[in-house]
């Protein structure tokens, strides 16, 4: 009996103090208030048949951007707690142990929990609306790759309070990831909810790829789609060619730790350096996979809020591209100082600077789509714009860092933490609430107030550049990543302790931003016309938000801004009256993509604890889902004439 | 005379930030990056200059078009029935800022190639330095968990997280690693490089003249990280051969017991032996 209160003690980590318990007791509250709230309002129905089993590709994005928005404020909290070690020399309120968690948890977050879901949310609400069609080309599989990142990232979510986070920092090099240096199941949680993630994510890859290839609505050739559609046809590119080295690299070193291989350990003649070299085949891209579809959504609201056409469509198409290629083939920059021989470090500098010529080539024509036309600035402009100061300034630092000799000065020094975060946040967070601002009537049918948005765009403007401007200098002051603590001394406390307070300016924008979506859903302005920004695309055709599918009639593309070629010409978006409807083909929905991920999460948790029975079990259920759903022939319906005609009454199309 | 670079370091220092100011400091002590103390870290600073002065040009010119066009452009009251013209592109401005950029790529390519070849060999001595303790030193390095060990082979000693080098001389730093990777940085010396387990990665490094220095591990390795520093010791040739000799002569000899002590997890503090190898 004392055994097993003693096990269940450490395995809830209750032995590791207040901020545990703290969490243990908010998770519970929040646990049992959204189950008091759904029972009160009997709401499980609604919830199961609406949201759980849907494999509405609009419905889809928004859970990918409600997740990703709960996944900024868990990552953004373990900045937070960060930040506040640093603020002054010989802080302890974090133990090292917990510190390393922390910013470990926080860079694996962001990248592959926030960043990655709040892209892949747009390319969901908006990809099938821009190029004219009634959803993905595998609906069902677009709900399974939904599933599988929402229960990846509760997974790893977990490892906060039961059984410990992962230490290693997101990048996780061995050796020091292996059993030997870092026992436990810490790192088994970054593994496994890494590999379950990744397989949601190159199923989205294909997905999406597909869709654009074969779903186009007739007349939308490659040179009239949509630039933001357009970024997300070369990011599916990216990943079909990233994400299944990751793969491997994170199930080789799952084998080694649950298995006892030696793939990178050492005294086993394995090779660690083979797992960075895997880690950043995949991990440069990746970079560029949560970037592209911001410059594509970027060049969208540019032009839109310029009541311009982009300038220099071609050549936006073409930088893309390069900046596609280029990104597979500037991985070793990472490992600069690793060893590689002279010739090996030019290239890979000369071939990482060469990317900021396409980039330059992007800024300097959303420049000129701004030149002669007139700038509104609503909230999603604002942003949108904040990202091209910004994210010049990380691409720049990112050039200074591409020339080998002076990486050995900053890498991993506070000059890298600066750079990436000036890419990452100027540029994907900045994007992230640039989509947000200018899809949030498309995807809820009410508008994000302004006001509270300008508020928002300022204070979190002038914190991130309070926060992490000063790091490039901790950089020259020879301070490096993943301190917990430093002394007194270096002259850094003063440095730090400015950042910090950015970073809490940066929360109170967080604040203000969720402010906004609460007053908003209750009192927004609401989107009646479908098109609140004077669109120029295709998703600006429909109601707000979109019906169930999309267009009654799948539209006819004749140039390039085919809605607002269609406004110019007084057209509607149902072609001439009298078209008579026909039945729509709809996928039924499904609740086995639920299921069949929350089978994944056990077997993931198996393969954490190293649980036998638990794997088996999670994965003969995943198995038995497979079969069944290629036993499932009856997986679709018709949306009767009738039934479209009210619907195309009610939003004035008739 | 101070050296150009430190001056040039002072000024960026000044226009980028006053915290130089903030916290009332010399700069080779704050800046180690900035005031670079050998030739290595000298070359790399004068690139790390080169290159932020070409990027602040990009910057300027960036900044000053995209603000005059966003505050040209607005929507204003009075122009609120200017319909914008639909402008396809302009192959001649569109070529002009591509070629602009492979122009400045290429002005950065071409020193940034000539160091990283410069740097992969050793730096040129002085005659009279050369002749007191040869044309340059090697030491062994070891990263352990969490501590650095220092082996001088031809010296037959060893130190635990410091070194004394001699000023004026190359050193070949031959770097591994016991367990988890690290990294070896001395920043006012040079830039870094990985120490791995079973790989022998090396670098050169150099200091001017005599002076102590702060050197880190800057790869992760686990709960220690942050406290694994070592001072790097620079003195004079003639000092250096005579603490040599007195390490020779007094410091103990490596046991097995210390050996044990120092490959377990853990911090210790400064340690000198009269061996390489335990007894
Ligand atoms: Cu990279």
């Amino acid at each position: 009996m004392h055994g097993v209160v003693n096990w269940a003690v450490h395995f809830f980590m209750l032995d590791e103090g207040p901020l545990i318990w703290l969490s243990d007791f908010l998770i519970i509250c929040a646990s049992l208030g959204i189950v008091v709230v759904l029972t009160k309002f009997r709401l499980w129905k609604w919830l199961w048949d609406e949201w759980l089993t849907t494999v509405d590709h609009k419905k889809i994005g928004i859970m990918y951007m409600i997740a990703a928005i709960l996944m900024l404020f868990r990552g953004g909290t373990d900045g937070l707690l960060m930040r506040a070690q640093l603020a002054w020399p010989n802080m302890h309120f974090l133990s090292a142990d917990h510190y390393d968690q922390i910013f470990t948890t926080h860079g694996t977050i962001m990248i592959l929990f926030m960043a990655m879901p709040a892209i892949i949310g747009f390319f969901n609400v908006a990809v099938p609306l821009q190029i004219g069609c009634r959803d993905v080309a595998f609906p069902y599989l677009n709900a399974i790759s939904f599933w599988l990142f929402f229960f990846a990232a509760l997974l790893f979510n977990l490892s906060f309070v039961v059984g410990g986070s992962p230490d290693g920092g997101w990048t996780s090099y061995p050796p020091y990831v292996e059993n030997q240096f870092d026992p436990g199941p810490g790192e088994n949680y970054y593994l496994v909810a890494l590999s379950i993630t990744g397989i949601g994510t190159i199923a989205t890859g294909i997905n999406f790829l597909v869709t654009i290839l074969r779903m186009r609505a007739p007349g939308m050739t490659f040179m009239r789609m949509p630039m933001f559609t357009w970024s997300v046809f070369v990011t599916s590119v990216i990943i079909l060619f990233a994400f299944p080295v990751l793969a491997v690299a994170l199930a080789l070193l799952l084998i080694d730790r649950d298995f006892g291989s030696h793939f990178f350990t050492v005294n086993g003649g394995g090779a660690p350096m083979q797992y960075v070299n895997l880690f950043w085949f995949w991990g440069h891209p990746e970079v560029y996979i949560v970037i592209l579809p911001i410059f594509g959504l970027m060049s969208e609201v540019i032009s839109t809020f310029s009541h311009k056409r982009i300038f220099g469509y071609s050549a936006m198409v073409v930088s893309m591209v390069a900046i596609a290629i280029l990104s597979f083939v500037t991985w070793v920059h990472h490992f600069f100082t690793m060893g590689a021989g002279p010739g090996v470090n030019s290239f890979f500098g000369v071939s990482t600077m060469a990317i900021a010529i396409p980039t330059g080539v992007k800024v300097f024509n959303w420049i000129f789509t701004m030149h002669k036309g007139r700038l509104e600035f609503k909230t999603a402009m604002l942003w949108s714009l904040g990202v091209i100061p910004n994210f010049l300034i990380g691409g720049l630092t990112g050039v200074m860092l591409a020339v080998p000799p002076a990486d050995y000065q900053y890498h991993n020094s506070y000059f890298l933490i600066a750079h990436f975060h000036y890419t990452l946040i100027g540029g994907t967070v900045f994007g992230v609430f640039s989509g947000l601002y200018y899809w949030w009537p498309k995807m809820f049918g009410v508008l994000l107030n302004e006001k509270l948005g300008r508020w928002h765009f300022w204070t979190f403007m002038i914190g991130f550049n309070i926060c992490f401007f000063p790091q490039f200098f901790l950089g020259f002051m020879g301070m490096t990543r993943r301190m917990y603590t430093y002394p007194a001394g270096y002259g850094w406390g003063v440095v730090n302790l400015i950042s910090t307070i950015g970073a809490f300016l940066m929360g109170v924008a967080f604040i203000i931003f969720v402010y906004n979506i609460l007053w908003s859903a209750r009192y927004g302005e609401r989107d009646t016309t479908g098109d609140p920004w004077d669109g120029r695309t295709l998703e600006w055709a429909t109601t707000s938000p979109a019906p169930h599918y999309n267009f009654a009639i799948i539209p006819t593309v004749k140039g390039r801004d085919a809605w607002w070629l269609m406004k110019q010409n007084g057209e509607s978006i149902n072609g001439p009256k009298g078209v008579p409807f026909r039945p729509i083909h709809m996928p039924n929905n499904s609740g086995r993509p639920f299921i069949m991920s929350a089978l994944f999460f056990i077997m993931g948790a198996g393969f954490v604890f190293q649980w036998w029975i638990l794997a088996i079990v999670g994965f003969v259920g995943v198995l038995i889902c497979m079969a069944q759903r290629s036993f499932e022939y009856d997986d679709s319906h018709y949306i009767p004439v009738e039934e479209i005609e009210k619907t195309e009454a009610a939003a004035g199309r008739l | 005379m101070k050296p150009k670079g430190r001056r040039v370091g002072g000024l960026i220092g000044l226009i980028g930030f006053t915290v130089l100011a903030l916290t009332g400091c010399d700069s080779p002590k704050y800046w180690p990056v900035l005031s670079p103390q050998g030739p290595v870290a000298r070359s790399e600073y004068y690139l790390i200059i080169y290159s932020f002065i070409l990027m602040l040009l990009v910057v300027l010119a960036v900044f000053i078009l995209f603000f005059w066009v966003i505050i040209k452009y607005r929507a204003r009251p009075d122009n609120a029935d200017y319909v914008p013209p639909e402008i396809e592109g302009n192959a001649k401005l569109e070529t002009l800022w591509t070629v602009i950029p492979i122009l400045v790529v290429i002005a950065l390519a071409i020193p940034t190639v000539a160091v990283t070849y410069k740097l992969v060999y050793p730096p040129k001595v002085e005659a009279a330095t050369a002749k007191v303790v040869g044309k340059s030193i090697t030491i062994d390095v070891i990263s352990e968990q969490w501590k650095w060990v220092f082996k001088y082979p031809a010296q037959n000693i060893e130190t635990v997280n410091y070194v004394d080098i001699p000023a004026g001389v190359p050193v070949n730093f031959q770097l591994t690693s016991s367990g988890p990777m690290n990294t070896f940085w001395v920043p006012a010396l040079g830039g870094m490089e990985f120490t791995m387990p079973n790989m022998d990665l090396r670098l050169w490094l150099e200091a001017d003249h005599p002076g102590s220095y702060l050197g880190r591990g800057a790869q992760y390795n686990g709960r220690g990280f942050a406290h694994m520093t070592f001072t790097v010791n620079a003195l004079s040739p003639t000092d250096f051969e005579s603490w040599v000799k007195s390490v020779q002569q007094t410091a103990p000899k490596l046991t097995q017991q210390a050996e044990a002590q120092i490959n377990q997890p853990g911090l210790v503090g400064k340690l000198t032996f009269s061996s390489t190898t335990p007894e």
